[in-house]
């Protein structure tokens, strides 16, 4: 069903976060962006459809004192607004934003780190775009920071907190931006595989709490209603977001997962994980029966390698790219 | 990201470095006495009160320069003597070891049954001094405490740090390419069959739910690998059958050519030498500072041990080791940001100037150690 393309080699090796590969497909100029985060630096890499050109960059984190110690980076993806994209990196020390191309630094949050180390790690994880102007952005407290987010300029403000997590928040996702309406619009999960469904707006509603097993829930997506988990058991679960009815369970990997996707418009799902393998299943929704069909389509093996990131490329699915923990390349996959 | 890495860091590591320099000090013939005091004055120096507390405030993990210089002081804790080219052999050892049982390690909560295997071979190695036996039990219950709590979540978190701190580390080790649990290009095998660790299911199966819960359906898909079920889950209290097996000394009395690695190619590291963050610099201040040496008799006959298997590979290696040779160089503090710290460190420093060496039996090595004492 799929194989293997000529790998992108990057700067460094991908460090072992979760969902630790962001991607942007331009259309107007036939590039596609990629982010691999390797301790406190992001690589990016442009890559023109051709397969002819490939540029990179790097980003740093942020120190606001030099003097204090190496700030990791826990993860960047990118954020698409109707009005704009943007490219956000989260770190121990707090929250950056870049326009897309990873060119200008458009805004810094600074988290609240207390002044001696509590037995807590402070750092921020879990990054969406929601709706037409808001990015949510996780907290290892269990806050969920909601930006606004203006169509151009640095002007992005705090527009609230969302005090619900009781556990770090470990990946946040959504759907309907833009035109189309929807009940729920952003779903997060914490390492206590607790998820929590929020409708947002000037101040953001919890519409649902679907409470977890004591394991964490990695990588989360939202698709046609339903919230899509990947769990540290190796487990996938689809739940309706509102109402938390359990559609489906899939004992699907060997060992933690670490990312998840869903192509939108065609229903494909990629799951990966520390097994080294990625799989690929199709999710069918019959709204008049409500349920789920879930489908095994393909498999892939990364010899030896514990994945941390796995996307599609296109919303069709037709190809995604993977990151492995110590790998220095991205590897695709095509549709044959 | 993770503040309770240290405790692990330092058992582990530590627990390695004592497997090896037991195995080199069998290879050395060394005396059961001499071989006996310097697992006991190591461990007792590892396992001492005041370390333990150091080690167990909540903190960032530094870089393997701090690490290596703290991991030097302790394998001189005792008589035995390792010049430079040894000690960064060791320390190779050492990491690749621990980066094996911590890429491996099947939950992330198994990282403490590894921690836990270490502790108990190393009280094994202890075990005719009840003095220190005591001290490393008291270890053990203080890692309980503190653990035991922790989340699925936040292992995985405190797995992901050290990981970020073995990255790019691919060097070879004899042992492991003989056991094919490390591949020629340095990566290590990753199976996809066998048992499923505990807690996680066998990989396969798909089941549907109506609305009510009830199960409708279930398929099977091909996973492309052959999963059993979980063994038993590993004991984590004082004393246990720790089940996995990752952490146990791999090393044997009778094949010192286990304690090998193969010639790397040089590892490029972004850490260029700059000066150490205040806080890092506190932290080592600290470290060294609590590693006290009581039991050094100033009339005791020290001796050296070799990582490699001559003498002569050990020269050579000695030689081609420039200042900044070896994978992580030793500290040398020239820009100090931090004058107090600088005042302890000069203070340890003084320490180690002040003490009466003891009479070595090959005078010419004794130089090299006075010039790494200097560095610091």
């Amino acid at each position: 069903m799929y194989h293997k393309e000529k790998s992108i080699q990057i700067k460094n090796s991908a460090s072992s976060l979760y969902n630790n590969l962001g991607v942007l497909r331009i259309g107007p100029r036939r590039l596609t962006y990629f982010t691999v985060v390797h301790a406190n630096v992001v690589n990016m890499v442009s890559a023109s459809w051709d397969g002819l050109n490939y540029s990179h960059r790097q980003l740093q984190s942020k120190e606001p004192n030099v003097a204090t110690s190496t700030s990791l980076i826990i993860q960047a993806a990118f954020c698409v607004l109707p009005s704009r994209e943007l490219l956000v990196v989260t770190s121990q020390k707090g929250i950056q934003m870049y326009e897309s191309d990873g060119s200008i630094m458009v805004y810094w949050h600074a988290l609240d780190t207390p002044e001696t180390p509590t037995a807590q790690a402070v750092f921020a994880r879990g990054i969406s775009a929601v709706w037409d102007n808001y990015i949510c952005v996780g907290v290892s407290s269990g806050s969920i920071l909601v930006f606004d987010v203006p169509s151009k300029g640095s002007n992005i403000t705090l527009s609230e907190v969302l005090e619900e997590h009781k556990e770090a928040i470990t990946d946040m996702a959504s759907e309907c931006s833009g035109s189309q309406e929807c009940i729920a619009d952003l779903v997060s999960a914490d390492d206590g595989g607790n998820l929590c469904i929020w409708k947002s707006g000037e101040e953001f509603q919890l519409l649902n709490k679907i409470h977890g097993f004591d394991m964490s829930c990695s990588s989360v997506k939202l698709w046609k209603g339903t919230v899509v988990a990947g769990y540290g058991t190796g487990q996938i679960r689809l739940y309706e977001a509102v109402t938390g009815i359990l559609h489906a369970e899939v004992n699907a990997h060997a060992r933690w997962i670490y990312s998840l996707d869903i192509a939108p418009f065609s229903g494909l799902l990629l799951s990966a994980a520390e097994d080294s393998l990625v799989r690929v299943w199709h999710l069918n929704m019959t709204p008049e029966t409500n349920s789920v069909e879930v489908a095994h389509l393909h498999n892939e093996c990364v010899t030896d390698t514990q994945i941390c990131g796995a996307k599609f490329c296109d919303a069709d699915g037709y190809a995604f790219a993977v990151t492995g923990y110590d790998l220095s390349e991205i590897i695709r996959y095509t549709q044959t | 990201m993770s503040l309770k890495t240290l405790p692990l860091v330092f058992i582990n590591l530590g627990g390695e470095m004592l497997y090896i320099l037991d195995q080199r000090l069998q290879a050395h013939n060394t005396s059961d006495d001499n071989s006996e005091k310097v697992m006991n004055d190591i461990t007792a120096t590892m396992f001492s009160k005041d370390f333990v507390d150091e080690l167990l405030k909540p903190q960032q993990l530094y870089s393997h320069r701090t690490l290596k210089t703290v991991l030097t002081r302790l394998a001189h804790a005792s008589i035995m003597r390792l010049n430079p080219a040894s000690m960064d052999k060791l320390y190779e050892l050492m990491l690749m070891a621990f980066k094996y049982q911590v890429f491996l390690c099947p939950r992330p909560k198994d990282l403490l049954l590894i921690t836990y295997n270490h502790i108990d071979t190393i009280r094994e190695l202890v075990k005719d001094t009840p003095v220190v036996v005591n001290q490393v039990d008291e270890m053990h219950r203080k890692m309980i405490e503190v653990y035991s709590s922790l989340s699925e979540g936040e292992f995985q978190l405190l797995r992901q740090t050290l990981l970020i701190f073995f990255q790019d580390m691919h060097v070879r080790l004899s042992l492991f390419l003989k056991n094919k649990v490390q591949n020629p290009n340095g990566r290590f095998a990753l199976s996809t069959s066998g048992p499923v660790p505990h807690g996680i299911y066998v990989p396969g199966l798909i089941r549907v739910f109506d609305s009510k819960g009830r199960e409708v359906r279930r398929s099977q898909f091909p996973t492309g690998g052959t999963y059993s079920s979980s063994v038993k889950e590993g004991c984590f209290e004082l004393r246990g059958d720790r089940v996995i097996t990752l952490g146990v000394n791999m090393y044997t009395v009778h094949h010192p050519e286990e304690t090998q690695t193969c010639k790397a190619p040089p590892v490029k590291t972004n850490d260029t030498p700059n000066p150490l963050a205040k806080e890092e610099l506190n932290l080592l201040a600290r470290l060294m500072g609590s590693m006290k040496d009581e039991n050094k008799s100033k009339t005791e006959t020290g001796f050296w041990i070799n990582l490699f298997t001559t003498d002569e590979e050990e020269d050579q290696a000695s030689d081609s080791r420039g200042a900044d040779d070896s994978m992580f160089g030793l500290i040398s503090i020239q820009a100090m940001q931090d004058e107090q710290a600088a005042t302890e460190l000069a203070q340890i420093a003084g320490q180690f100037a002040e003490q009466k060496q003891p009479e070595f039996t090959s005078c010419t090595k004794g130089d090299d150690l006075l010039a790494m004492m200097d560095d610091l």
